[in-house]
C-alpha cells in the first residue's frame, strides 16, 4: 500500500513538471499584465522544436535549446501583437494556440512522414534520469528509503529544475528590482511610466521569461517524459496551467501546490483507468481530465476566497490623454 | 507680458526655475497647448488655474515627460532641455504629483517610493536607504506616514503625500501638484497647503494646477490663468481677485454665486428610513441612513467621496440592494430588506437619477446622442410602439432637448464619446429632468464639467425646486452644496453625522466631513 503510494506520488511529480514551469510562464507574464491563453500553443510548438531538433542532432540540450527558442518566438509574437499593437490579448493568445497546433502537425508530416510524430529519439536526444547519490544504498532502508530513492531520486533535469524555479521565482518577484517593477507594471502601469520606466520593454521582458519556461514545460514532454513529439502532445496542459495559476492566485508557492494537486489528480487517473471501484464500478476517464477544471471552478466559488488578478492584466497599456 | 528677471520681489534668484517658451501641442486635431510662455520664479508657488480642458494638464505632462511637445523649449535653471520622458524630467528635478495617483494599491508605501530609484538589481539596500531617508523628509517637512503601509489601506490624504515624498525622494526640486485637493477635505487641503508652504521656505519651487479659484488666493505668489489651449495671463496673486480671475478664465463674467430665492417646502416626497447596505466585501457602506426630501427643496450631501453617498443614491435608485431599510415614494412604502426595486420601477414612481458617474451608468459612450436621450424610457409610448422604435419622433425630441439645454455641437446623431464632459452632463440631465420627476436624485452634477455649464446646470437644478420638485443632491464639492442646498446633510463612514444649514461655518462642515464628532454642535 505504501509502495503504491510513492509510486502514485512519483508519477504525479512527473506529470506535475510541465504544468508547474508552464503555471509560473504564465505568472510571469500575468504578473507584467499581459494575459496568456497562449501557454498551450507555446509548449506544443516547444515540444515539436525539442523533438525534431533532439532526433536530428541526437543532442538533449540542442534540443531543449530549438523548444525554448521556438516558444521564445511565439512568445514575441503575442508581445508584438499585446505590447506593441495593443491588440486584444485573448485573441492573439488563441492565434497562437491554433497557429502552434496546425503548424507542428503540417512540419512534423512534411518532414518526417509519420502522420506528423518524429521518429523516436535515440538515447541523447533525450534527458535521462538523474541517481541521486546513495539512492541504490538506501533503496531498503524502511519509509525513508522510498521516498528518497523513488520519489525524489530518479527524476530527469527538468523535474528538477521546475521545482528549483519555485523559490527562484519568488525571490525575483519579491526580492530584485525587475520583480518590483514587473509587479507594478502589472497592477499600474500608468505608475512605472510616470518613475520614468519603459512599460514596453519591462513587459516583453515578462513575455520572453515566459517563453522560456514554456519552451522548458513544452521540451520536457517530447524529449523528457516521452522519446519524441506526437500531435497535439500538450493535450489542453496549457489551459489546465492557467486555472492552476488563477487557482494559486498569482503566486508561486501556491502554484507550486496547485499544480502538484492536478498532476495527483492525472495519476490518480491513470492508476485508475480500467479499474473496477468498490461499490462505484469504473470511473470514466474523462472524469478525471474534467477534475481540475470542475475543481478550480468549485473551490473559485467560494472555498479559497477571491482570486484577484492583477489589476492591469489584459488591459493594453496606453497614455491617456488626460 | 512680463519675461524672465523680475522676480527679485520674491527675494530668490533671478533665474527662474522653469521658463517655457512658444510650446505647441496637438492631439489630432485639438490644439491643447498653443504657443504657451510661461516663467516660474525659483523658491515660489505658481498657480496655474483655468476651466476643465483647457490645457493644464498637457503642459504639466508636458514639462514632466508624459508627453512631448511639438513645438517649442524648456528651460531649467536657464539652460535649455529636452524632456522627452518622465525619466528626463526626474533627473533634472522635476517631479509631479498626478491628479489620478500614480501608485500600486497593494505595494507598500517603502515599495511605491522606491519604485523606479532602487539603486540596485536588488531590493534591499534600497529599502533601507528609502526607509532612512523617509524619516528623514518626515522630520523636515512633517510629511509622516507609515512606511510599511499598504496604500490601498491609506485614506486618500496620505496617499497624496506618498506621491509627495516619491518626487522628494527622488531629489525634486520643482514640483508639479495637478488638482491636489479634488480629493481632500478642507482639512486635509489646509495641511497639504501647509506642507506646500514649507517646501517653499526651504527653497523648493511648486506649480499647484487648479481650478479653484479660492485656493489660488490662498497659497500661490503668482497665477497663470489659461484659456482654451492659451496662456491668457499671468498676475501676482496679491494683484489680482477671484472675479477678475474667473473673468479671466472664462472669457466673460460668472456668477459664482447662484442666485435663488428661499425654499418653500411642501410635502415630503421621498423618504429614506433606517438604510443599510453592504457591499460585496461584506462591508457596511450605508449604516442606519434616514432622511426626506420635500417637494420644493434641494437637500444635499456633502462628504468626502467614498462615505457611502453613492451606494445611498444607488439603492435609492433601485440599481443596488440593501440589507434593511424602508423607502416611501409616491405614497407607497417599500421594504428594501425584503424587496429590491428595479430602476425601471422607480422611474415609473417619477424618480429621475443622473448619476455620479456618467461614463460608467449615465451614459453609453458609443451610442449616438439620440439614443443616449431615450436611455432607460426607450418604452415610453412616446418613442415605441412596443416592437420598434420611432427613430424619426426620437430625433426630433433629442433636438428640442438640445436646443433648450444649449448642447454643443447640436447633432443627435453624434457619438455620445464626441462631446465634451459639460455637454456629455446637459444630455444626462436633459434626458431625467425633461421626464418631469417629482423626485429628481442628482450624483456630482459638475464633474468635469466647465464653469459655463456649471452655471447652467446650477440653474436648471433651482428652476426644477422651484417648480416643486424634491431634489436629492449629492457633491464632493462643498462649494456647490453649500450654492445650492437648502439643507445640509454631511455624510460620514456611512452614517449621516450632522444636518446644518448652507450657510453653516465652512470650518464647521469640514470638521463633520472629516468625521469629527460633534464638531461645533
Amino acid at each position: 500500500m505504501f509502495e503504491t503510494f510513492i509510486l502514485l506520488l512519483d508519477s504525479t511529480v512527473r506529470l506535475s513538471t510541465p504544468l508547474l514551469l508552464a503555471c509560473l510562464a504564465g505568472l510571469y507574464s500575468e504578473r507584467a499584465g499581459i494575459v496568456d491563453i497562449g501557454l498551450e500553443g507555446k509548449m506544443l510548438g516547444a515540444a515539436f522544436g525539442a523533438g525534431a531538433v533532439g532526433y536530428l542532432s541526437g543532442n538533449a540540450w540542442v534540443g531543449l535549446m530549438a523548444g525554448i527558442g521556438v516558444s521564445v518566438g511565439l512568445a514575441l509574437i503575442h508581445g508584438f501583437a499585446s505590447i506593441t499593437n495593443r491588440g486584444n490579448q485573448i485573441v492573439s493568445g488563441v492565434a497562437i494556440n491554433f497557429l502552434a497546433a496546425g503548424l507542428t502537425a503540417l512540419l512534423g508530416q512534411s518532414w518526417f512522414n509519420q502522420g506528423g510524430r518524429t521518429p523516436t529519439l535515440s538515447q541523447g536526444g533525450r534527458f535521462q534520469n538523474i541517481e541521486l547519490p546513495f539512492a541504490e544504498a538506501l533503496r531498503d532502508v524502511p519509509v525513508i528509503g522510498p521516498i528518497y530513492s523513488e520519489l525524489l531520486s530518479g527524476h530527469n533535469i527538468l523535474v528538477y529544475a521546475a521545482f528549483a524555479a519555485v523559490p527562484l521565482t519568488w525571490w525575483v518577484l519579491f526580492r530584485t528590482r525587475f520583480g518590483l517593477r514587473l509587479r507594478a507594471v502589472g497592477e499600474n502601469p500608468a505608475a512605472v511610466d510616470t518613475a520614468g520606466i519603459s512599460v514596453v520593454w519591462l513587459r516583453y521582458r515578462a513575455v520572453i521569461v515566459c517563453g522560456m519556461l514554456c519552451g522548458l514545460a513544452g521540451s520536457y514532454l517530447s524529449i523528457a517524459q516521452s522519446a519524441g513529439f506526437i500531435v497535439n502532445m500538450t493535450a489542453g496542459k496549457g489551459f489546465i496551467a492557467l486555472a492552476a495559476l488563477i487557482f494559486a492566485k498569482w503566486r508561486p508557492g501556491y502554484a507550486m501546490f496547485a499544480c502538484l494537486l492536478f498532476g495527483f489528480l492525472d495519476a490518480l487517473a491513470i492508476r485508475l483507468q480500467g479499474q473496477e471501484l468498490p461499490g462505484i464500478g469504473e470511473i470514466p476517464v474523462q472524469f478525471f481530465q474534467a477534475l481540475p477544471y470542475i475543481l478550480t471552478v468549485i473551490l473559485l466559488a467560494g472555498f479559497i476566497g477571491k482570486a484577484v488578478p492583477p489589476k492591469a492584466a489584459g488591459v493594453p497599456y496606453l497614455k491617456e490623454r488626460t | 507680458m512680463n519675461k524672465a528677471l523680475h522676480t527679485n520681489e520674491l527675494g530668490t534668484s533671478a533665474v527662474p526655475a522653469i521658463e517655457l517658451r512658444k510650446i505647441n501641442k496637438r492631439f489630432g486635431p485639438v490644439h491643447a497647448n498653443k504657443d504657451i510662455d510661461l516663467v516660474v520664479a525659483k523658491g515660489s508657488i505658481h498657480g496655474i488655474i483655468g476651466e476643465n480642458g483647457a490645457g493644464k494638464s498637457t503642459l504639466m505632462s508636458i514639462l514632466y515627460g508624459f508627453y512631448e511637445a511639438d513645438e517649442g523649449d524648456i528651460l531649467v535653471n536657464g539652460s535649455p532641455v529636452r524632456i522627452s520622458d518622465s525619466k528626463t524630467a526626474i533627473a533634472l528635478g522635476i517631479g509631479m504629483v498626478h491628479q489620478h495617483f500614480m501608485l500600486v494599491d497593494n505595494f507598500s508605501v517603502l515599495e511605491n517610493v522606491i519604485l523606479g530609484a532602487e539603486d540596485s538589481g536588488f531590493l534591499a539596500s534600497g529599502i533601507s536607504r528609502a526607509r532612512t531617508e523617509l524619516k528623514r523628509l518626515e522630520d523636515e517637512y512633517e510629511l509622516r506616514v507609515d512606511p510599511d503601509a499598504l496604500i490601498q489601506d491609506l485614506p486618500v490624504g496620505l496617499q497624496q503625500r506618498v506621491e509627495i515624498l516619491k518626487a522628494l525622494y527622488r531629489g525634486a526640486d520643482v514640483l508639479i501638484l495637478d488638482e491636489p485637493t479634488g480629493v481632500l477635505t478642507p482639512a486635509e487641503a489646509d495641511h497639504l497647503f501647509k506642507i506646500l508652504n514649507v517646501l517653499k521656505d526651504q527653497g523648493k519651487t511648486v506649480l499647484l494646477i487648479t481650478h479653484k479659484l479660492r485656493e489660488i488666493m490662498a497659497i500661490t505668489d503668482k497665477v497663470s490663468v489659461m484659456r482654451r489651449g492659451e496662456m491668457v495671463a499671468t498676475r501676482q496673486t496679491a494683484e489680482t481677485n477671484m472675479s477678475e480671475l474667473a473673468e479671466l478664465m472664462v472669457g466673460r463674467s460668472v456668477l459664482l454665486n447662484v442666485e435663488k430665492q428661499p425654499a418653500k417646502p411642501r410635502d415630503t416626497v421621498l423618504a429614506v428610513e433606517g438604510l443599510t447596505v453592504t457591499d460585496t466585501r461584506g462591508v457596511e457602506t450605508v449604516k442606519n441612513v434616514s432622511l426626506e426630501v420635500k417637494a420644493g427643496e434641494i437637500v444635499g450631501i456633502a462628504g468626502v467621496s467614498g462615505n457611502g453617498q453613492t451606494e445611498l443614491l444607488e439603492t435609492i435608485a433601485g440599481i443596488r440592494s440593501a440589507t434593511s431599510g424602508t423607502l416611501h415614494i409616491a405614497g407607497e412604502t417599500i421594504d428594501l430588506g425584503t424587496r429590491t426595486p428595479n430602476p425601471a420601477e422607480m422611474r415609473q414612481k417619477s424618480l429621475g437619477h443622473v448619476p455620479e458617474d456618467r461614463h460608467r451608468m449615465g451614459l453609453v459612450t458609443r451610442f449616438a446622442e439620440y439614443e443616449n436621450a431615450i436611455l432607460g424610457y426607450h418604452n415610453d409610448p412616446q418613442y415605441s410602439n412596443g416592437l420598434f422604435l420611432d427613430i424619426a419622433g426620437i430625433k426630433a425630441a433629442a433636438m428640442a432637448e438640445i436646443e433648450k439645454y444649449d448642447i454643443r455641437p447640436p447633432n443627435p446623431i453624434l457619438k455620445t464619446a464626441n462631446f465634451s464632459g459639460g455637454n456629455q452632463q446637459k444630455i444626462v440631465l436633459a434626458r431625467e429632468i425633461e421626464r418631469d420627476p417629482t423626485v429628481l436624485l442628482v450624483g456630482q452634477p459638475t464633474r468635469g464639467v466647465d464653469i459655463g455649464a456649471i452655471e447652467f446646470i446650477h440653474k436648471r437644478l433651482i428652476e426644477m425646486r422651484d417648480a416643486g420638485k424634491g431634489i436629492l443632491l449629492v457633491s464632493v464639492e462643498l462649494d456647490e452644496i453649500r450654492a445650492l442646498a437648502d439643507r445640509v446633510l454631511v455624510m460620514f463612514d456611512g452614517r449621516i453625522v450632522g444636518e446644518r444649514a448652507p450657510d453653516a461655518d465652512e470650518r464647521e462642515l469640514g470638521l463633520l466631513m472629516a468625521g469629527v464628532e460633534g464638531a461645533g454642535a
